[in-house]
C-alpha cells in the first residue's frame, strides 16, 4: 500500500498550529481538528509569557491567522474522533464534526447574534469569570471567526435567526461524519489543569477570593473580565497582599493531586506575580514554595528579577492551612518556616498555582489511536524519540507527552513534522493544491481606475455608517470608476461579483472598505489576483473594528470618519504600483556543524529523506558530550544507543562526515550557502554547497575552580563518577560520598541553571545506593529540579535514604582535609552547622558554552549569542530552533543546558525547519522589501549596522544592497537611511504620505 | 462649531494595529477624530512623516509601538523610541511638542488603546487647533517647520540617531560602548545646530542677508550665527551673495 502525503494533527494549540503549518509549508495535506471552536488552545488565555513578558495574544495571534488561512491546511472545529485503522503510512480516521447550528461557511463572525442573545450564558474562555451569551465566538480573536450555538444553554427563542443578515444560522444542522486518509498522525491534545477536589485544604470552591492560576491569568488579561485591572472576586476590590500557592496538584502524593512535577508552575507563578504587580503596583506578591525549578534558557535570571526588581516575597514552605476571616473575606494562611517556625499572615487574595493534568480523555484517545500511556496516563514515548509514541506513524506533541512550557511544545511540535516528513518524504505535493492563475494584468504608465467596494458587514457597519452616501462618495473622487456596495464583501458569492466588475470596468486598482486588513487583506488580495491584478493594486479601509465598531452612539462622526478612510485609501490605491514575486534556487543539501548526538540525529533523518548532508566536526571523534555520559536517569544506556548512531551516520550513503575540521568560510543566504572547511590533520580545503545550515556545536562541562578541585583527588566530577562506576569498582570501599549541586552554576559568572545536574546526581545517588547500599550518600543541594516525571527518582532517592540537605548560596559548603578524609562543613535551613566526613566529594559541575568558538562562528553566520555566550534564537517563545537569520537553524547545547531528550527533539524540530525550505525547488519571495538607490547611496552602512535580519550588505561598488530573500520589510532602515536612499516597496515615503496627506478634507490645504 | 481636532496615528501592524482592532471587537467606544495609518513597525516612522503632517495642518498626531521587547521585528520600537525622542526635541524648540506622542499598545491591549486615544484627543481639543491649519502663517513657525524637517531629512541627524542604540548598548567599531549621556550630549548639540543651520538657511533661501541682520531674525547672537555660516559655507549651502560696502549679504546655495 502506498504511503499517503497527508497529516492528521489532532488539537490545535500552539504545538498542533506549529506542526500544522511546517508541514503545510513543506508539501504535506493537512487535517487539523480542533474540539473546541476555534484554534489557539491555553496560549490564546495567557495574558504574559515568560521570561520575556511578551504579549501572548501579540505574538500568538498572526500564526492562528496563517494556520486558518493556509491552504494546505483543512481547519476543522467541534470535533471528535471515532475511529483509527491502517497503519504507518495509511491510516484511515473517522471524525464525528459536531454540529454549530451555524453555517461556518456563510458566518462572517459579525457578532451580532452573540449582542443580541437573551440567555447569557458562562463564558469558558474567561474561566467563568464573565458571562457570554449563548450563542457566542470562544473568543475576540478567535480563528476561525466562526460563532457557535451552545445546545446546553440555548433556550430556542431563534431571535439569532432573525438578525443574521449571512443567513448563516441553521437549528437543523445535523452532525457530520468526515473521513480522511493520512499517512501519519499527530497527536497534540495539550493538558487539562489540575482542579482541586472538594475536600481541597486551600478552601477553593469555598472561598471567593482563592482562585487558580488559570483564572488568574484571565484575571490580569488587558482583554479579561476586568479589562487587565486585578481586582479579588469577594468585593472588586484591588488585593494589595497577593499569596501564590506552588505545586497545588504537583508533587503530591494525596487526594487527586500528582505525584509528578507539572514543570511551568515555578515560572509561571513568578510571571503572574510579577504582572500582577506591574499591572497595580499596589499589589505585594508572597510565593510559596518548595524548590524553585527554574531550569530553562534563562529563567534562573528571571527569578532574580523578580525578587529584586518586583519584590516578590518568596517563602520556602509548604502551607499548613488556609481559612478564611469571615468579616473581610481575606484568607490566613498557616505555614512552616524551613527553620521550623510555624508562622500565620493574612492575604487579600490566594492564587493556586495548579498543575497539568493529561487531557481527561487521554484513555480514551490512547485507546482509540493505539498507543501506549505511561503511569500517568500521559503518551509514553522513550528518550531516543521524545515524539515517537509507541505506534509507528503516531507522533506526539505538547504537554500530551509531559507537562511543558510553550518552547518545549513548539520544539516538539516541529520535531513531530521532522519525523513525519522521514516517514513521508516521497509523497510530498502528491495531495496539495497547485492553483493557477491567470497571467497579470500589464497597468504600468495606465491612468489609475480605481473600483471602490464597500460592505454593510450586515448590520455590523450598516448600522452606524450609512454605507450608500459613503459609497456615492466614493464614486466623486479623482480616479474611481466605480463605487458599489456590498451586504457581506467576504462571501464568496461577492468574490465572484468582484472579479467580474474588475474585468467590466477595466479597474486596475481596488479599495474594499470594511474589516481589517489582518484579517481579510490577503483573502482579498488573493481576489484581485484571481481577476488579473497584482496583489499589490489593493488597498482596505477599516471601518469597521476602527470606525463602525467604537464610534456606534456617533453615527454621523462615523460615517464622516468613513468617507476619511475610504479617500485616504483611495489615495493611497493610486500611488500602489505592481510588485514582482522572486525566485531564487534551492541546493537540497545540507551542512551541519557539530558531531554530537544532536548533530548526528539531524544528519540521520536529513538523510533518510535523501538530502546530501555534510556533517562537521571539530574533534577527531562523533559523539560529542554523550561520549561521557554512560546511563540516563531513566536508566537507557547511552553508549550503546551513541555507537548505533554513530554507525548509521558513517555508513549512509548521504551523509558525509568529516572530522578534526574547522568552518573557515561561510558566504551566501538562504537556500544558496556555500561554506569552506578546513578538513584533517593536514588542513585540506574544502568547498561545500548548501542550502541550509544547522548549528549544533554542543557545550562544554565547566572545570571548577573551587572545592579544591584538581589539588584533591577525592573531589572528583559527576562524569568521572560515572565513569569509575560504569568501568572500576573503585567505590567499592567508599563509606561516605558527598555530592556538592550548582557548582558553576546559578552563580555570578554563570547565573543560570544547568538544567541536567540534579538529574545527574540522582541518577548516581541511585546507582551507588544500588551497588553498594551501604554507602552514606549526601546530597548538598540548592533546589532539587527534577521537574517533570524525573520528580519520581528524586522520592526514590529519598526511599532509598540519599540525604537531601539543603544550602544557601551565601553560604556555600567548606571542605577541609582531614586525614584520610574530606571534612565537610555545611550551614542548614535550621541554621545549624554541621559537619560531614566524606571518602569522596563529588561536584556535579554544570553546563558552559564555549565561548571563544561560539563567538567564532556567530560572527561567520552572523547570528547572536545571548549574554551566557550561548546562540539565540529568534524568538524565545515562538520560534525557538530558527535564527532570525533564514535557512539557518538552531539545536541542542549550543542553545543552551539542556538533556539528551531535549537535544534530540530539537535536531528534528530544526530538520523540520530545514524542509520548509528544502522541500522546494524554488523559494518564492515576495518581492515588497526594501531597495537601495545605488546613485544615492554613499555607502556608509548604517543600513547594514542596522537591519536586525542581516539582509543588507555593503556590494562590490562599495554601495548597499539588499538581499529580498533575508528582508522583511519592517523599513526601519528607510526610516534611518542619511541619505533617503532606500525605498521600502509598498511602503514608500510618497504611500505613507499620500495617506497623511488626504487624511482632513477641510485641511488639505494646509501649507 | 466646536473644535474638533483631526488627529493622525500612525500604528504598527502586528501589536497597535491589533489593538485597535481588539477594541472595536469589544466594542469600546472612543473618540471618533482619529484616523489611522498602517504601518508594519514603528521603526518604519520617519521623523520627517511627523513634520509633514503636521505642516498639512493635523493637529495631533500619535505613534504606537509594540511594548519594548516585544516588537516582530527584534528592535524596531527601540530605533522608534530614538527616532521620536530626537523628533520631540526638535519639535520642542518650535514649541510643538505637545501636539505629539508616543505609546506602546499591545494586541490584547484594546480598552488601553481607546484610554489613551480619548486622553489624547482631549488634550489637543485643550491645546486648540494647529496654527499650520488653513494656510500659512506670519509669525515665522513655517520656516522653524521647514527647518525641522530639512534637519530630520538631512545625513547628520539620520546618521547619529541611526547609530545611536547600537554605539550606547553594544559598543562601536573599537568594541567601546559610549555611555548613553556623553552621546545624548554629542546628539543634542547636533540637533541644535542644524535646527539653526537650517533655520538659517530658509531665512535666506531667495535672499541675501547680512549676519546682524539673520542675527535679529533668529535670536541668536552675531558671533554664533558667523560660526553656523562658516558652516554652511564649507558645505557648500551657503555663499556671498554680494557685498555691500562692508556689508556681505549671505544667500543659501539651493
Amino acid at each position: 500500500m502506498d504511503n499517503i502525503g497527508a497529516v492528521l494533527v489532532v488539537g490545535a494549540g500552539i504545538g498542533g498550529s506549529q506542526a500544522s503549518l511546517d508541514l503545510a509549508d513543506s508539501g504535506y495535506k493537512v487535517y487539523l481538528l480542533e474540539s473546541t471552536t476555534s484554534i489557539g488552545g491555553v496560549m490564546a488565555q495567557l495574558d504574559k509569557t515568560f521570561p520575556t513578558n511578551d504579549c501572548s495574544m501579540c505574538i500568538v495571534s498572526p500564526k492562528l491567522v496563517e494556520t486558518g488561512r493556509h491552504e494546505n491546511i483543512d481547519l476543522h472545529i467541534n470535533c471528535v474522533i471515532q475511529e483509527v485503522q491502517g497503519e504507518a503510512g495509511n491510516f484511515k480516521v473517522k471524525i464525528l464534526k459536531k454540529s454549530l447550528f451555524i453555517d461556518p461557511d456563510r458566518c462572517t463572525g459579525c457578532g451580532l447574534c452573540g449582542r443580541k442573545c437573551p440567555v447569557e450564558a458562562i463564558d469558558h474562555f474567561n474561566e467563568g469569570l464573565s458571562t457570554f451569551a449563548a450563542i457566542s465566538a470562544k473568543y475576540p480573536q478567535a480563528v476561525p471567526l466562526v460563532y457557535a450555538i451552545d445546545k446546553d444553554y440555548c433556550i430556542g427563542c431563534g431571535i439569532c435567526e432573525g438578525l443574521c443578515k449571512a443567513k448563516a444560522i441553521q437549528f437543523d444542522r445535523e452532525d457530520e461524519i468526515l473521513e480522511v486518509n493520512v499517512g501519519s498522525i499527530i497527536l497534540a491534545p495539550g493538558f487539562d489543569e489540575y482542579i482541586p477536589d472538594a475536600a481541597n485544604l486551600y478552601g477553593y470552591g469555598k472561598y471567593k477570593n482563592v482562585v487558580t492560576s488559570i483564572e488568574f491569568e484571565r484575571i490580569l488579561s488587558a482583554s479579561g473580565p476586568f479589562g487587565g485591572k486585578v481586582l479579588r472576586l469577594s468585593d472588586g476590590l484591588i488585593p494589595k497582599k497577593v499569596a501564590f500557592i506552588q505545586c497545588v496538584g504537583s508533587r503530591d502524593c494525596t487526594g487527586n493531586s500528582q505525584p509528578y512535577c507539572s514543570s511551568v508552575c515555578c515560572m509561571y507563578t513568578a510571571k503572574q506575580a510579577v504582572i500582577a504587580h506591574e499591572h497595580m503596583h499596589q499589589i505585594k506578591p508572597t510565593i510559596f514554595s518548595m524548590d524553585v525549578r527554574a531550569y530553562g534558557k534563562d529563567f534562573d535570571k528571571y527569578i532574580l528579577r523578580a525578587k529584586n526588581e518586583y519584590g516578590v516575597k518568596y517563602i520556602r514552605s509548604r502551607i499548613s492551612s488556609i481559612t478564611e476571616v469571615p468579616e473581610t473575606k481575606d484568607l490566613k494562611i498557616r505555614y512552616e518556616t524551613e527553620d521550623g517556625q510555624i508562622l500565620e499572615d493574612d492575604f487579600h487574595m490566594v492564587v493556586l498555582s495548579v498543575g497539568l493534568n493529561p487531557p481527561k480523555d487521554s484513555k480514551d484517545l490512547g485507546e482509540k489511536f493505539g498507543i501506549d500511556l505511561n503511569e500517568y496516563n500521559f503518551a509514553k514515548t522513550d528518550i531516543w524519540n521524545p515524539v515517537q509514541t509507541s505506534k509507528q506513524g503516531i507522533f506526539v506533541c505538547g504537554a500530551f507527552q509531559s507537562p511543558k512550557d510553550i518552547p518545549e511544545t513548539v520544539t516538539q511540535a516541529s520535531a513531530a513534522a521532522g519525523c513525519v516528513n522521514q516517514l513521508l518524504y516521497s509523497q510530498r505535493d502528491t495531495l496539495i493544491k497547485e492553483k493557477t492563475l491567470p497571467p497579470e494584468i500589464f497597468v504600468t504608465g495606465q491612468d489609475p481606475r480605481i473600483g471602490v467596494f464597500v460592505c454593510h458587514c450586515g448590520f455590523n457597519i450598516g448600522g452606524f455608517v450609512n454605507v450608500p452616501e459613503v459609497t456615492s462618495y466614493a464614486s466623486t473622487l479623482p480616479n474611481v470608476v466605480m463605487a458599489d456596495h456590498n451586504l457581506y464583501t467576504c462571501s464568496a458569492d461577492t468574490q465572484i461579483k468582484i472579479k467580474e466588475i474588475i474585468k467590466e470596468y477595466s479597474l486596475n486598482r481596488v479599495v474594499i472598505a470594511s474589516c481589517t486588513p489582518r484579517t481579510h487583506e490577503k483573502l482579498f488580495q488573493e481576489t484581485i489576483r484571481e481577476a488579473g491584478l497584482n496583489r499589490y493594486l489593493f488597498q482596505m479601509a477599516n471601518i469597521r473594528d476602527q470606525c463602525s465598531w467604537v464610534h456606534m452612539n456617533q453615527p454621523e462622526a462615523a460615517t464622516q470618519k468613513a468617507k476619511d478612510l475610504v479617500r485616504m485609501a483611495v489615495n493611497r490605491v493610486r500611488n500602489n504600483y505592481p510588485i514582482e514575486k522572486l525566485k531564487i534556487n534551492v541546493t537540497p543539501k545540507t551542512l551541519i556543524i557539530g558531531g554530537g548526538v544532536t548533530g548526528l540525529v539531524a544528519a540521520l533523518n536529513f538523510a533518510n529523506q535523501e538530502y546530501e548532508t555534510y556533517l562537521v566536526e571539530k574533534e577527531a571523534e562523533l559523539g560529542g558530550f554523550a561520549r561521557h555520559i554512560y546511563h540516563t536517569l531513566e536508566g537507557g544506556d547511552v553508549q550503546a544507543q551513541l555507537k548505533d548512531l554513530i554507525e548509521k551516520v558513517k555508513s549512509h550513503k548521504n551523509i558525509h562526515v568529516y572530522t578534526e575540521s574547522e568552518i573557515e568560510n561561510i558566504d551566501g543566504y538562504v537556500g544558496n550557502f556555500k561554506t569552506l572547511v578546513n578538513h584533517g590533520s593536514n588542513k585540506e580545503k574544502v568547498e561545500l554547497d548548501h542550502g541550509v545550515i544547522i548549528v549544533a556545536t554542543g557545550a562544554k562541562e565547566y572545570k571548577p575552580k573551587e572545592y579544591l578541585f584538581g589539588e584533591n583527588d577525592k573531589v572528583i566530577l559527576q562524569s568521572e563518577l560515572e565513569k569509575q562506576m560504569a568501568t572500576t569498582d573503585n567505590l567499592k570501599d567508599k563509606k561516605s560520598i558527598v555530592m556538592i549541586q550548582c557548582v558553576g552554576s546559578r552563580n555570578e559568572e554563570h547565573p543560570y541553571c544547568s538544567k541536567i545536574c540534579c538529574a545527574e546526581a540522582i541518577k548516581n545517588a541511585l546507582l551507588i545506593k544500588e551497588k553498594y547500599p551501604s554507602c552514606e550518600v549526601t546530597i548538598l543541594f540548592r533546589d532539587i529540579r527534577t521537574y517533570g516525571f524525573k520528580e519520581k527518582y528524586y522520592r526514590m532517592a529519598r526511599e532509598k535514604g540519599v540525604i537531601f540537605i539543603r544550602y544557601d548560596e551565601k553560604y556555600r559548603p567548606e571542605i577541609n582535609p582531614e586525614d584520610s578524609q574530606l571534612k565537610i562543613e555545611v550551614l542548614t535551613p535550621r541554621k545549624d552547622i554541621i559537619n560531614i566526613n566524606a571518602d569522596l566529594v563529588v561536584l556535579s559541575a554544570g553546563i558552559v558554552a564555549s565561548h571563544e568558538e561560539n563567538k567564532k562562528l556567530g560572527k561567520l553566520l552572523k547570528v547572536p549569542l545571548n549574554d551566557d555566550n550561548f546562540f539565540l534564537e529568534a524568538h524565545v517563545k515562538l520560534r525557538p530552533v530558527d535564527f532570525a537569520t533564514e535557512g539557518i537553524f538552531l539545536a541542542g547545547l549550543a542553545h543552551c543546558p539542556k538533556t539528551i531528550e531535549d537535544s534530540i527533539t530539537q535536531a528534528n524540530a530544526a530538520v523540520s525547519r530545514a524542509c520548509k525550505i528544502l522541500s522546494k525547488e524554488f523559494l518564492e519571495v515576495d518581492g515588497c522589501t526594501a531597495e537601495v538607490d545605488e546613485e544615492s547611496c554613499v555607502g556608509c552602512c548604517v543600513c547594514v549596522k542596522l537591519c536586525p535580519f542581516n539582509a543588507i550588505y555593503k556590494n562590490e561598488s562599495g554601495t548597499s544592497s539588499v538581499n529580498k530573500v533575508l528582508c522583511k520589510a519592517c523599513g526601519l532602515c528607510g526610516a534611518s537611511c542619511p541619505e533617503n536612499a532606500i525605498k521600502i516597496h509598498h511602503y514608500t515615503n510618497e504611500q505613507i504620505l499620500s495617506i497623511v496627506n488626504s487624511c482632513n478634507e477641510e485641511i488639505s490645504n494646509g501649507v | 462649531m466646536a473644535f474638533e481636532p483631526t488627529i493622525l496615528g500612525f500604528l504598527c501592524n502586528w501589536c497597535s494595529y491589533a489593538g485597535a482592532d481588539l477594541a472595536g471587537v469589544s466594542r469600546i467606544q472612543y473618540a471618533p477624530n482619529i484616523r489611522i495609518v498602517r504601518i508594519m513597525c514603528s521603526g518604519r516612522v520617519d521623523p520627517i512623516f511627523i513634520t509633514q503632517a503636521f505642516l498639512k495642518g493635523v493637529d495631533g498626531i500619535i505613534v504606537l509601538g509594540c511594548h519594548l521587547g516585544d516588537c516582530h521585528y527584534m528592535d524596531g520600537n527601540y530605533e522608534a523610541e530614538i527616532k521620536m525622542a530626537a523628533l520631540i526635541k526638535l519639535l520642542k524648540m518650535a514649541d510643538f511638542s505637545e501636539r505629539f506622542r508616543l505609546d506602546w499598545v499591545s494586541a490584547s491591549e484594546g480598552s488601553k488603546f481607546a484610554q489613551i486615544i480619548n486622553e489624547f484627543t482631549e488634550h489637543i481639543r485643550k491645546i486648540g487647533p494647529s496654527p499650520f491649519r488653513n494656510g500659512a502663517l506670519e509669525n515665522g513657525l513655517v520656516d522653524e517647520f521647514k527647518a525641522i524637517t530639512n534637519s530630520l531629512s538631512d545625513n547628520r541627524l539620520r546618521a547619529l540617531i541611526a547609530r545611536q542604540r547600537a554605539i550606547t548598548t553594544k559598543g562601536n567599531v573599537y568594541n567601546e560602548i559610549i555611555p548613553k549621556e556623553e552621546f545624548d550630549a554629542i546628539l543634542n548639540t547636533a540637533i541644535y545646530d542644524e535646527f539653526i543651520r537650517n533655520k538659517i538657511l530658509v531665512k535666506i533661501k531667495n535672499k541675501g542677508k547680512s549676519v546682524p541682520q539673520i542675527s535679529k531674525e533668529i535670536d541668536l547672537e552675531p558671533h554664533l550665527i558667523l560660526n553656523h555660516i562658516v558652516e554652511l559655507r564649507s558645505k557648500g549651502l551657503v555663499d556671498v551673495e554680494k557685498i555691500m560696502e562692508t556689508v556681505p549679504l549671505f544667500i543659501s546655495t539651493n
